[in-house]
């Protein structure tokens, strides 16, 4: 009977001695480094998050940032560590500066833009066009050529 | 010696493409059928010319003739036929000649399809096309030519990119220049409709199936690049705001805008230039695509090998080809009647805000595509727009472009009540906001973007069925079979599209939402638990393929300890370019995808695994594809149909005056 | 009429910034640091471990920091122009041996000569992270209060010594 017992305090250790391990050496580290990884550009292969990038420069600013993230550094930190180093260009979402206010504002204003010019572009034809009103020979004779026109569709 | 033909083909296909470009289009000028009556032969003897050329290149990869520089470069006697012949667009040369034959079948589709045209829009039509073959045959022969020959001949290829040798390879570009070159058609429409100096209802009646068609092939073909890429680039992404996406999608965004412009056009007679400015951009935005992707202006994945030389010839090409319509739309536009009046709030103007929302949306998507390239020419510094930018962009500018999707099929034409509207919404309005909040709560998980995505999506629907039930109502026919068979095709195609909308937003809601990852290092016997599945790696075994060595892992996959699927993802390594490739292995399903991507191989037989559990995502190409059936069944209309079968009939000169009076 | 013409103004200018475009190169990554003190590194040498190398020891003077590795394609393309400009004795060179072996870095050196005052070693290619390094070769030119004042990205070529390297570090070493 006590082996039974034994053999099933054991168990739960036997499963999770069968259950993978997750690749990264600290999860709550990985998981904040994905976060950021995104939004990073991998400088070799240039159409890749540094998450997603094999290359070894990609590797080994992977390691740089989890050291860092370990280190207790904030995200501002970090991303201005990178971009001290590399520039502007490491980033994938534009920071906002001068040079990108355009790129930011742009959408927007287009959309403003748009919307305006469609207002007055619908006042204006409200003014081009006027009501004609149709004496009553005039309007039975639209009448005739109409219905003329549509047996024939 | 086949080769040779096909160049010859190509030359002279140059030149009935340069008589096909004239003629028509000066005897249209001058009111001279015989000269117009050029445009149908031409097309049609162009059409073979390309064909035959196509043909060429294609015995060429057959045979492995690596004596043909192009086929060397992108083929390989291991190669198997499909993928050889796939190899024919697999890079610049071939892709253009593809383009080429895309846009001769186009050609003939026109010539054949366009009886019901007056003799002068179709010569107008077909010289339009015309002109613009000219301008690819000349770049093809020559700083682009896929027949060119290597001498000597290289003993074997080398070999087509690991990437591209996939069934997807085979479908994705030809969908995608079906639906590119295909706005070329609607382009030609417009431009032709600028020279004659008529520009009616009835131009935008003949435009609008032409326009359907290449919109769903495009909807097809930026579809499967999305659905491609998921599934063979072994990241589990599908959307990156790559510059070569971004390059078919904005296309896509004007020919959207254009269908739902040319529904007013035709309706109601109004925003004639503004239609015929959409589908000059349209057409204007395929060419750029071209450019951008052929240039090396901007790098991207996709890019195909760059050459400045390349690049200069397609910008004077876009110079002219887009400068010049525009020059004729700034010219001829402003004498174009104004149509039928309507009132802000009206079909008309839900209609046009949509339009204004989607070319808002589309010069975002250009902006922020192009914006790294102005500051560096400006020498401002050099930045990256990526999915950040577009993602935060996107959605505020469609979301009330959806709103506006459930609300504009039920207002009425000329003039609507918002009031009135929104009593008859407010039921679909209250279910889907409900419904919104409710099912990311039920499922565990909040944010305010999943509830919003949900919002949409449901809307759509719910929007749908009160319309669908209003109409129903009012449909003469009896019983609900012949009510349902009363309502025209053209909206149960409007219906089917945006229902398939509707399901695109619920799969990416869903997935972004609610998808899953890891990263395990899995040894032999282990197990990994993701979303209620089990995955169990047994181990890798070697496998020979055709121009490969693999590594294939097998992962038995349970859920609630009864088997679901076994899984077969590989880390190939193609002999030829000796590159190593992951084949992820996807068990798809109706409601999940599983995702199963090997990395590294470790110590003692243990590889590094990362596996995805993404929901709903196969809603995302499935809505797609709902899209595009949408838009068949709409070009499937009674209207279409009875006009291939005869002539539209003459109408009397006084109604025709009538017409244009009120117009 | 004239906002008709809206959209062709438009389009000349994206086509102007396109032509502008043809003449980029967008994979090119200037360097933030142009103009920035040089990041100090303090390494072991290639040709004796037991000895360091400092940045602080190269102060005073105007020098090159060429970064290379064995493994790397390019930098055997520009090694004759290093050996070259060596020979000259124009300007010290300074090698940092990147992510490389220690053995096949100096078999390499031992068949392709060896341009370099003193070689550092960058094997986990921190230092390279420091400089903004994002491939091999790429070469720093550094005056005497230890300011980077150009980065060549690529092998270096005779024409791009010539016209731009020398000038300036003659200029620098006038200062």
């Amino acid at each position: 009977m006590k082996w039974l017992w034994m053999l099933m305090l054991l168990l739960p250790s036997l499963a999770t001695a069968y259950e993978a391990q997750p690749l990264a050496a600290n999860p709550q580290v990985e998981a904040r480094l994905k976060l950021l990884a995104v939004e990073l550009r991998c400088l070799v292969c240039q159409n890749q998050t540094l998450a997603d990038s094999n290359a070894p420069l990609a590797e080994d600013l992977r390691r740089e940032v989890r050291e860092m993230i370990a280190k207790d550094m904030s995200d501002k930190e970090i991303i201005d560590f990178l971009v001290t180093r590399y520039g502007d260009f490491v980033l994938y979402r534009p920071p906002w500066k001068a040079t990108t206010t355009l790129l930011w504002l742009g959408p927007f204003l287009l959309l403003g833009a748009g919307a305006t010019g469609l207002v007055f572009a619908l006042r204006r034809r409200q003014k081009k066009l006027t009501d004609v009103t149709l004496s009553e020979a005039e309007h039975n004779r639209v009448e005739k050529l109409l219905s003329e026109g549509s047996n024939r569709l | 010696m086949i080769p040779e033909i096909g160049h010859y083909a190509l030359i002279l296909a140059l030149c009935v493409a340069v008589v096909q470009g004239s003629l028509p289009i000066y005897g249209a000028a001058v009111g001279n059928a015989s000269l117009m009556a050029v445009a149908k032969p031409a097309a049609r003897g162009q059409f073979l010319l390309v064909l035959l050329a196509f043909c060429c290149l294609g015995y060429a990869f057959a045979e492995k003739d690596f004596s043909v520089l192009y086929v060397a470069a992108t083929s390989n006697s291991q190669l198997p036929l499909h993928y050889r012949l796939a190899a024919i667009w697999g890079a610049h040369e071939g892709s253009l000649l593809l383009w080429m034959f895309i846009l001769s079948i186009w050609m003939v589709a026109v010539s054949f399809f366009s009886n019901q045209l007056p003799e002068a829009m179709r010569a107008r039509i077909l010289g339009v096309m015309g002109l613009v073959s000219v301008g690819f045959l000349l770049f093809m022969l020559t700083v682009s030519n896929p027949f060119e020959r290597l001498i000597p001949a290289a003993l074997d290829g080398r070999d087509l990119n690991p990437l591209l040798q996939d069934p997807g390879m085979v479908i994705h570009p030809p969908m995608l220049y079906m639906g590119y070159v295909g706005f070329s058609v609607a382009f030609s429409f417009a431009i032709a409709a600028l020279l004659g100096g008529t520009l009616d209802a009835a131009w935008a009646r003949w435009s609008r199936p032409w326009t359907t068609v290449a919109w769903c092939f495009m909807t097809v073909g930026v579809a499967m690049g999305s659905g491609w890429a998921y599934y063979e680039l072994g990241w589990g992404g599908w959307w990156f705001w790559d510059p070569v996406e971004n390059a078919s999608f904005m296309p896509w965004l004007a020919g959207t805008a254009l269908m739902h412009s040319l529904a007013v056009t035709d309706k109601r007679g109004g925003f004639k230039a503004w239609s015929v400015l959409l589908a000059i951009m349209a057409f204007s935005l395929s060419l750029l695509g071209t450019f951008l992707v052929r240039s090396g202006v901007l790098t991207s994945v996709h890019a195909f090998a760059t050459d400045p030389k390349r690049g200069l010839f397609i910008l004077v090409f876009l110079a002219v080809v887009i400068g010049g319509s525009l020059v004729l739309f700034a010219w001829r536009a402003p004498r174009v009647g104004l149509g039928g009046g309507f009132a802000m709030i009206s079909r008309e103007g839900m209609l046009l805000a949509n339009n204004v929302l989607l070319v808002a949306a589309l010069g975002s998507v250009l902006l922020g595509t192009l914006y790294p390239l102005f500051l560096d020419a400006l020498d401002l510094g050099k930045i990256s727009v990526g999915p950040p930018y577009f993602d935060t962009v996107f959605l505020p500018l469609m979301t009330p472009a959806i709103f506006l999707m459930g609300i504009g099929p039920l207002a009425q034409w000329k003039q609507a009540s918002l009031p009135a509207l929104a009593i008859r919404l407010r039921w679909a309005f209250g279910v889907s906001l409900t419904t919104a909040v409710a099912v990311p709560w039920l499922m565990g998980q909040w944010t305010p973007l999943i509830s919003l995505g949900l919002l949409l999506a449901f809307w759509i629907l719910a929007t749908i069925l009160v319309d669908l039930r209003e109409r129903l109502l009012q449909a003469e026919g009896g019983s609900i079979g012949g009510r349902v068979v009363a309502l025209p095709r053209a909206y149960w195609g409007m219906v089917l599209a945006h229902c398939g909308v509707a399901l695109f937003i619920l799969g990416v809601t869903m997935v972004k939402g609610f998808e899953v990852e890891q990263d395990v290092r899995m040894n032999v016997g282990e197990t990994a638990t993701l979303g209620g599945y089990t995955f169990r790696f047994d181990g890798t075994q070697q496998v020979n393929g055709p121009n490969y060595v693999a590594a294939r892992g097998t992962f038995h996959v349970s859920q609630n300890g009864r088997e679901v699927t076994v899984m077969y993802p590989e880390k190939r390594r193609y002999f030829v370019q000796n590159q190593t490739m992951t084949e992820a292995a996807i068990s798809p399903g109706l409601l999940r995808d599983l995702y199963v991507s090997l990395g590294e191989p470790l110590e003692g037989g243990a590889w590094s695994v990362r596996l995805y559990h993404k929901p709903f995502i196969d809603w995302i190409w499935g809505g797609c594809l709902v899209m595009a059936l949408g838009g068949v069944l709409a070009v499937s209309d009674r209207r279409y149909r009875l006009a291939w079968r005869r002539k539209e009939a003459a109408v009397p000169a006084a109604t025709q005056m009538a017409r244009q009076t009120v117009s | 009429m004239s906002r008709f013409l809206i959209p062709f103004g438009i389009f000349i200018v994206v086509v102007g910034f396109l032509a502008v475009g043809l003449t980029l190169n967008p994979r090119e990554l200037p360097s933030p640091l142009v103009g920035k003190a040089a990041p100090d590194f303090s390494l072991p040498q290639l040709h004796d471990p037991g000895k360091v190398i400092s940045s602080n020891d190269l102060k005073g003077k105007v020098w090159l920091l060429n970064f290379w590795a064995s493994w790397c394609g390019g930098c055997k393309d520009e090694h004759p122009v290093l050996i070259h400009l060596a020979q000259s004795g124009a300007v010290p060179i300074y090698g940092m041996d990147y992510k490389d072996r220690r053995e096949e870095a100096l078999a390499w050196l031992k068949e392709w000569g060896n341009p370099y005052s003193i070689v550092a070693v960058d094997e986990p290619g921190r230092v390279g992270i420091n400089y903004g390094v994002y491939g091999v070769p790429e070469t720093y030119v550094i005056d005497k209060a230890g300011v980077i004042r150009y980065k060549q990205i690529g092998p270096l070529r005779e024409d791009i010594l010539e016209k731009k390297i020398l000038p300036l570090v003659r200029e620098l070493q006038n200062q």
